[in-house]
């Protein structure tokens, strides 16, 4: 089972949740760090690395020697990612969806593939629970294939909890496609409530089941609680907005182990996703 | 003569200098000694969400021009044109077509080494 976690808004708490369920959980657990930009589940789970992998999307390579400046390439490039100008052909690697196009069409058999650098994932582990997380290369704009590649880890013999990135565009879709369930962190404020829109019309369009987890609870307005009910949304945990697991997120450790009650809440929050996710395949 | 590009905004002599390269409206084909001109269209550059700079370039080459006369040009423009064997003249806007021709005609444009503008990836 895959559950991703996401919010549309930022900040609202999706590390929090995915790094506190997945410790909770124990073994048979992966958590993947999708947030490829930004990642930061690693702070709070402090994992012992034991494998980084540099990884690459293929981009065209041109034999001057075999161009006959036909300029098909340039042709079928939707991106502009190559181009036969004057005497010459430019690739533009960077602009490159690696989509191969150039190379099929190449009657000359000119274009041959080499690598862009994308970034690096890391895979390790903490007391049986598996962690893996992809960081994106500075100057690298294109993180989903990235994303996908960190996704590929995902076993199908345990429970995958992804970390996605905030917002609604093709880094989250790339988080959440495929999901059993998609976990919605958001907070009371206008804010989280207009990005959970944003967010809950994205998993609508994924047509994957979602539930809500309300962070900084007790603050803010119950404008949330309202939509919530409206949209037939589950709120399935409320996390106050807590002195002591502010102090506790400022030093790198997580809500259970400073409150090892929270592990109980944690737990019964994975029991109502599975009982949801099954009822929805079953 | 070889034949001179120049960004606008609208296609006559008079048009103001479009200071965009890649994103620039038209392009005014210019005889640099005759001031006959031609017009081409660079519309769909405008609408391309990446690639504009490098688009416009291969409208330019295939316009036959050998010099542009323009305002700004992207890192990947520039690098299109420079393979073109394209010459470049930047920081030619807030003026006309006619004026910008008339500067280079004088001998006053010097031709640009580097790009003068970062790409909106950069």
């Amino acid at each position: 089972m895959i559950i991703s976690i996401a919010s549309g808004k930022g900040g609202t708490g999706k590390t929090t949740v995915a790094t506190n369920m997945a410790v909770s959980l124990g073994g048979d657990v992966q958590l993947l760090d999708c947030d490829v930009e930004e990642p930061n589940a690693h702070l709070f789970i402090h994992p012992v690395i034991n494998e980084v992998k540099t990884i690459t999307t293929p981009v065209p390579e041109v034999d001057m020697e075999k161009c006959n400046l036909c300029g098909k390439c340039g042709e079928i490039c939707q991106f502009k990612a190559i181009v036969v100008i004057g005497k010459t052909v430019l690739p533009f690697p960077e602009m490159c969806h690696s989509c191969g196009g150039c190379m099929e069409v190449c009657p000359e058999k000119a274009i041959t593939e080499t690598g862009r650098e994308l970034g690096v994932i890391e895979r390790g582990s903490r007391n049986g629970l598996e962690f893996v997380h992809g960081k994106l290369r500075v100057g690298e704009a294109m993180s989903p294939p990235l994303i996908r590649k960190v996704r590929e880890y995902a076993r199908p013999d345990v429970l995958t909890i992804i970390d996605a990135p905030p917002g609604t565009s093709c880094p989250v879709i790339a988080s959440m496609k495929g999901a059993d369930f998609v976990l919605l962190v958001t907070e009371p404020t206008p804010f989280g409530l207009n990005d959970l829109k944003l967010a809950v019309g994205a998993v609508k369009i994924l047509g994957i089941p979602c539930g809500l987890i309300i962070n900084r609870s007790d603050m803010g307005d119950d404008k949330v609680k309202i939509y919530a009910e409206k949209e037939n949304l589950p709120i399935l945990m409320e996390i106050p907005f807590d002195r002591k697991i502010a102090e506790a997120y400022s030093r790198g450790e997580m809500i259970v182990e400073v409150m090892p009650e929270w592990k109980e809440k944690f737990l019964k929050l994975y029991q109502q996703i599975e009982e949801m996710s099954f009822h929805k395949n079953h | 003569m070889e034949k001179i590009a120049v960004s606008c905004e609208e296609p006559s002599l008079d048009s103001p200098v479009d200071p965009r390269f890649g994103r620039a409206a038209g392009f005014l084909i210019v005889d640099p000694d005759t001031l006959e001109f031609s017009y081409v269209d660079n519309g769909a550059s405008q609408a391309m969400s990446q690639g504009a700079g490098i688009q416009a370039a291969e409208t330019v080459c295939r316009s036959g021009a050998k010099v542009v006369l323009t305002g700004y040009v992207g890192p990947k423009a520039f690098q299109a044109l420079f393979a073109a064997g394209i010459k470049i003249g930047q920081n030619l806007e807030k003026m006309t077509v006619r004026q910008a021709i008339d500067k280079f005609n004088a001998g006053e444009v010097d031709m640009a080494t580097a790009p003068n503008r970062m790409g909106h990836g950069a």
